[in-house]
């Protein structure tokens, strides 16, 4: 089985959000609620770097281990998804998150955040796959239909990869070879434990 | 037709040679890269990392949380949640069970040595014992549901099983987020009431020197106290600052990121969850000398009198005091007693 990975090739992100509203389209996601979004660092000043982020389906998942009820499971692709039904919006998983991936309804106080969404890497959820109940609760299920998530597929410069993490990192070296730079893949050493060794 | 001929043709020649020309070219290039790197100036990941800890940026959305590219505390914060904690409150709760069980076999129950006098007098008013249990129905409330956020899933969804697990789960969140406010409420009153019979005296060296009395199986030590005896003095400080370290830790938590940023709410879950653990295991000790541990103890809150015996043997400078100014004599120390 392919272990899922997402790499943002910060040298190659233009911040045009494409990936952002391919992703909102995609699985109808409401308003005020981003699975994906794209950071700038150094914003206008020498240095300045995008990196498009979502969750990265980590290796011992953060939200998964610190979720009270257990809402957290990991597919044979090692996807980490999750099941509103179980989920009570407590809020711990964002304080877990490494990068900012849940996100809730609400924001109202009191503890009603609402039922947790986040970026399912197109696989939606514990329903039966391709439903109208599992595109109402997750979104879209492109995994299950053969398809990556189409955040990476529509990337215009190709900066950002989704699929096998071998499969993506190999892809990444050769680019870092063939161009002699490369900053690195962002946010792997935390989440997945690893770098790609270039 | 011409353009079959000609046209047709003319295009995938000259495509097929700027291609051949690029197939020759690039490998050329692609042995030593492109030579020029275009970012090199640009910020790194490690460096930032290793500077400021965390990754931070702007976002062209409203949710300013979403600013934040990576925290790597949120991997501490999974330890403390999964590993520290789980064991600091197993420690805490079983750890005191276990003191006080064993304290019990050994010392058994703190009998009245004189026995009842049958006659009473009033230890706690209305107004007290009300802000007492609004207090403890308040805390106990918040430290099952509480205790839920920790070791429901480990405890109790075996049990129940998830979907039931989740379904109480949400109810014992909103009533540990409601309740909370009566616990707050109870703190408060609960400082301002009992503050000025709390403040240290004289008699409190001597107390603690001969450890309250706990420890003497003959039952004979009876340290004098006043009001509160030093060991009630530490648990009115200890649900005090406690009180204090929940409340502030659980506003934080109330209203979040109102106050704090994701590393903020982290820390306010770091005092909140290790301060309610050690709590619980105080109010155990409280709860089991209030009750089974020492007879006639509960009638002081239950009730609110105490039999005359009892208070002399536990509180012998209070009940000087009450019966001096019963009986229209000046207390003996001369001390202003505090209204109750």
């Amino acid at each position: 089985m392919a272990r899922m990975k997402f790499l943002c090739d910060a040298d190659r992100c233009i911040e045009c959000n494409a990936c952002v509203t391919a992703c909102k389209n995609e699985h109808d996601v409401p308003w005020g609620i981003n699975r994906r979004r794209v950071v700038t660092i150094n914003d206008g000043k020498v240095g300045e770097r995008s990196v498009s982020m979502a969750c990265m389906h980590c290796t011992d998942a953060p939200c998964a281990a610190v979720c009270p009820v257990d809402c957290f499971y990991t597919t044979a692709d090692a996807v980490v998804l999750h099941s509103k039904d179980l989920c009570i919006g407590c809020g711990y998983c964002f304080y877990a998150c490494p990068f900012g991936a849940p996100q809730y309804p609400r924001v109202s106080n009191f503890g009603s955040r609402g039922k947790m969404d986040k970026c399912t890497f197109c696989a939606a959820g514990p329903e039966e796959d391709s439903t109208e109940a599992e595109y109402a609760k997750y979104g879209a299920n492109r995994l299950a239909e053969g398809k990556l998530p189409l955040c990476a597929e529509m990337c215009s410069t190709k900066s950002l990869l989704a699929g096998d993490g071998e499969i993506i990192a190999a892809i990444y070296k050769e680019r870092v070879m063939q161009r002699g730079y490369g900053s690195g893949a962002w946010g792997w050493q935390t989440a997945y434990r690893e770098t790609v060794d270039v | 037709m011409r353009i079959w001929s000609v046209g047709r043709l003319f295009s995938p020649v000259v495509a097929a040679i700027i291609l051949a020309i690029g197939l020759l070219v690039v490998p050329a290039t692609a042995q030593e890269g492109t030579g020029s790197n275009p970012t090199a100036q640009a910020v790194n990941e490690q460096q930032l990392l290793n500077e400021l800890n965390k990754v931070q940026g702007r976002v062209s959305i409203p949710d300013r949380n979403a600013g934040t590219l990576q925290q790597p505390q949120g991997r501490d914060y999974q330890g403390f949640r999964e590993g520290a904690l789980p064991w600091i409150g197993a420690i805490f709760i079983i750890g005191m069970l276990l003191v006080l069980a064993l304290f019990y076999f050994v010392r058994g129950r703190i009998r009245t040595q004189a026995g009842e006098s049958g006659v009473r007098i009033l230890r706690f008013n209305a107004m007290e014992r009300l802000a007492h249990w609004t207090t403890a129905t308040a805390f106990i409330i918040l430290a099952i549901t509480g205790l839920n956020f920790i070791f429901g899933k480990r405890l109790l969804m075996p049990l129940i099983g998830p979907e039931a697990f989740s379904t109480w789960s949400i109810w014992a969140k909103y009533a540990h987020d409601f309740v909370a406010w009566a616990f707050m409420l109870g703190v408060i009153v609960t400082l301002v009431m009992w503050v000025w019979d709390n403040l240290p005296d004289r008699y409190d060296a001597n107390w603690l020197k001969v450890g309250g009395g706990f420890f003497d199986r003959s039952n004979r030590t009876h340290p004098p106290a006043g009001r509160f005896n030093t060991g009630q003095k530490l648990i009115f400080w200890a649900v005090v600052l406690g009180g204090i370290a929940l409340s502030v830790s659980g506003l934080f938590l109330l209203f979040p990121f109102s106050f704090a940023d994701v590393n903020g709410m982290q820390t306010a879950q770091y005092v909140h969850a290790t301060v309610g653990v050690i709590m619980i295991a105080v109010i155990i000790a409280h709860i089991y000398i209030g009750t089974l541990g020492m007879e006639g103890a509960y009638d002081a809150m239950g009730s609110g009198t105490v039999d005359l015996n009892w208070a002399k043997e536990h509180h012998s400078a209070w009940v000087e005091k009450q019966q001096a100014k019963a009986d229209g004599r000046v207390p003996p120390d001369n001390a202003a007693e505090p209204a109750e």
